[in-house]
């Protein structure tokens, strides 16, 4: 029993990262329908760029860690954000009317370019962090198996949390989150009556990739370890998630988060450790063709 | 001279802006390379990250971004650049005929390379490895290329056939040429047996799931150890022979038969000629299968999915066919690579692999089979040929993916000729589209008012 508390603790943490990456792909997915590939390596850069920022932090004197992670979050965000940004603008956006698979072409294209530039530009090596939230709790005192729930868990659960708060809230209450809505019901409609749609895209990708972001400082201080690979797998897992919750729904894309990190945790944990890719890419398999709507999303309608 | 102030003043205005806009792309770019070019992260004795800056790179990076954004701004502006503006419509047009000469001018060459370039090793494997991307390019060609469907797990059946040659020599001792077509059967088993859940799935979801297919075979030969010894690969995969003559130096192997004198090459030049075979049955079958009910049926399924079905095509049966028939190919092409090599790991069936092959295909043009082949060589050679680079080309060729998508979807060399046509054969490229869409717009207009 107290196997399985730790392992839920370690797959709540888990799921967080997951959801933040899937709510990427489901926000743009919902409003352009299209596949984000890249979006996994948005995620990988993002933890690139909060790691060189926390180390030139350190170099120029910023200590103090509590400190120096909010400013790192902060950097972190806004460059990735650019990303983001930069990779709408240049490689999508001129594709809105082209065929049917040329974003998602382009989109693979982005992603290997990504990938292989921060391999170019910080090698291939694996980057290691010294852990810098060191404790936590031992929450089951018991000598056999003491369940732990350590102070980066918590910042993780804590964060995502928080964000998805404010997130919510921007997308119900704002009037940015009104264009979203009417963009994700209907593209042309919603241009006709006067939003910007071309700017709401836009701040979709700048959204998608600042939650990125913070999934890669997450990933980055509860793993470590980073290397320009972690977006695809990543990637993969949270576009699962997203489709497992209902591609579209944000609810969705945090519950599907969250169960993709609980059923990868259990499966490691109470089954085999090699094959648990294997467990999240067979989820993916199953769900897209038993359940292609997910759990929270609607039933799709062919248009012609 | 009001005029001719006004128009300077224009110019100067032009000039400023441009200068803006130039310095805004700037400051994007320094935002977006400053920390991960501007700085570099290595390892240091105590195996903790040490950092040093790289100033001059990204003042290099940022000052061709400024330069590029501020000559695109001056020379064209707001207006949008089409292919057509650089190459007169007449010369694309008379590249199709041109097309046909290049293909048997590329052909001839390759059917002569061994023996113009006989003691050219390197050469010649450099032609069995392009020939080997060609053969899978136009074998992902028909699945992408004619029936419309991203395939981004191909290199799944690629591997599905070198361990099926692999294994079937380790354990039962099949020889290469009895495995060849076994391979190509297996595979396309699979490729049943995979799409046949998964081709109900709309085009982006059939990608992605194609992808997980591709990784859980991947992963399943790294964890499988007993029966593909896992990461450590297979070794030993036996070499092919010439109808039952091996290429060695014993009594009655393949030099001893015709009275040459031994050498390793006749092995290279064999194996060279077996893949140009390879690729050239994979293109006949093609071109044939274009031409038959079922070839059609692809090009229809590309074109409209909705429509297919309306008029009564099954598309279940006609994508598994696509599908099937694209993984035998792989089939066969990996079964050659196992041979080929003699040692094959799960390590050469990444998805890198199967995205190298994709962006082949899109690169060539979908559909277009000499823009297939003229895209893997210029590539592959290329980067044979400026090794330095060779640890760019992942990123040329993404970069090419993504600057086709835009510029000239229909792939570089490629235009798409459809097989059936009415009264006219004519190119369905983007000015086609834009005509059409124009016209039915203005009808549909027309009629409301």
């Amino acid at each position: 029993m107290d196997y399985f508390f730790q392992q839920l603790i370690n797959g709540v943490t888990l799921g967080s990262i997951y959801g933040l990456i899937a709510i990427g792909y489901t926000m743009v997915y919902g409003i352009i329908g299209m596949i984000n590939f890249a979006h996994g390596d948005i995620f990988m850069v993002s933890a690139f760029l909060g790691l060189i920022a926390f180390l030139a932090l350190v170099a120029i004197g910023v200590t103090a860690v509590p400190l120096a992670l909010f400013l790192v979050l902060l950097i972190a965000m806004a460059l990735t954000s650019l990303y983001g940004w930069t990779v709408e603008h240049f490689a999508y956006r001129p594709l809105r009317r082209s065929f049917r698979l040329a974003p998602l072409i382009s989109a693979i294209g982005m992603s290997i370019v990504l990938q292989n530039y921060v391999q170019i530009v910080q090698g291939a090596r694996v980057k290691p962090l010294p852990p810098l939230i060191p404790g936590g709790f031992t929450l089951v005192d018991d000598p056999s198996f003491p369940v732990q729930l350590s102070n980066v868990q918590i910042l993780v659960v804590v964060t995502t949390v928080v964000l998805m708060a404010i997130f919510s809230w921007l997308v119900a209450r704002t009037r940015l989150g009104r264009d979203m809505r009417a963009c994700e019901q209907d593209l042309k409609m919603a241009s006709l009556l006067g939003v910007n749609v071309d700017r709401t895209i836009s701040y979709t990708f700048v959204i998608g990739a600042a939650l990125a972001a913070v999934a890669g400082i997450m990933h980055l201080l509860y793993y470590g370890v980073i290397d320009f690979y972690i977006g695809f797998i990543a990637g993969v897992k949270a576009f699962t998630a997203a489709v497992l919750g209902g591609i579209g729904s944000l609810p969705g894309a945090m519950l599907g988060g969250l169960l993709i990190g609980l059923i990868e945790t259990m499966w490691s944990a109470y089954f085999s450790v090699e094959y648990k890719d294997v467990a999240a890419f067979s989820i993916l398999v199953i769900v897209l063709i038993f359940l292609p709507s997910g759990i929270l999303g609607r039933p799709e309608v062919e248009k012609v | 001279m009001s005029v001719l102030s006004d128009q300077s003043t224009a110019r100067c205005l032009g000039f400023v802006t441009a200068l803006k806009r130039a310095l805004l792309s700037a400051l994007i770019a320094f935002g977006l390379f400053s920390l991960l070019i501007g700085i570099r992260t290595d390892t240091g004795p105590t195996g903790a990250l040490v950092l040093s800056g790289r100033p001059e790179a990204l003042a290099i990076i940022v000052g061709l971004v400024f330069a590029g954004a501020f000559v695109r701004e001056l020379v064209i502006g707001e207006r949008s650049i089409a292919l057509t503006q650089f190459v007169p419509p007449a010369l694309l047009a008379r590249a199709q005929v041109l097309g046909k000469f290049v293909g048997l001018a590329l052909l001839g060459f390759a059917i002569l390379l061994p023996i113009v370039f006989y003691h050219d090793r390197y050469l010649l494997d450099l032609g069995i490895m392009i020939l080997t991307y060609v053969m899978l390019g136009w074998g992902l060609n028909i699945v992408v290329g004619l029936a419309g469907l991203l395939d981004l797990g191909y290199v799944a059946f690629y591997a599905v056939g070198a361990y099926s040659y692999a294994l079937l020599a380790e354990n039962i001792g099949f020889s290469f040429w009895l495995c060849l077509p076994l391979a190509g059967i297996l595979a396309s088993f699979w490729g049943i047996l995979l799409g046949f859940p998964v081709l109900r799935l709309r085009g982006d979801y059939l990608a992605i799931v194609t992808l997980a297919f591709g990784e859980i075979i991947r992963l399943v030969l790294i964890n499988w150890q007993s029966l593909t010894h896992g990461p450590d690969g297979i070794t030993g995969v036996p070499r092919p022979s010439f109808f039952g003559l091996p290429f060695n130096n014993d009594d009655g192997s393949f030099a001893h038969t015709f009275g040459l004198e031994w050498s390793p090459l006749h092995r290279i030049v064999f194996l060279y000629y077996v893949i140009l075979v390879l690729a050239l049955v994979t293109n006949l079958v093609t071109i044939r299968l274009r031409r038959l009910p079922i070839g059609r049926a692809w090009e229809a399924l590309r074109e409209d999915e909705i429509a297919c079905r309306s008029l009564g095509i099954n598309t279940t049966n006609t994508k598994l066919t696509a599908f099937a028939m694209g993984a035998m190919f792989a089939g066969f092409a990996g079964s050659f690579f196992a041979t080929r090599q003699g040692f094959i790991s799960p390590e050469s069936f990444t998805f890198t692999e199967s995205a190298l092959v994709l962006a082949i295909v899109v690169l060539g043009g979908m559909g277009s089979q000499i823009g297939v082949a003229v895209a893997a060589a210029v590539m592959l050679g290329g980067f044979e040929f400026f090794r330095e680079f060779a640890q760019f080309r992942m990123l040329v060729f993404g970069l090419a993916m993504v600057t086709i998508m835009i510029w000239r979807p229909r792939g570089l060399v490629a235009t798409r000729t459809p097989s059936i046509f009415l009264r006219q054969r004519r190119d369905i490229d983007a000015e086609l589209v834009r005509r059409a869409r124009t016209k039915t717009w203005s009808w549909r207009r027309a009629r409301h008012d």
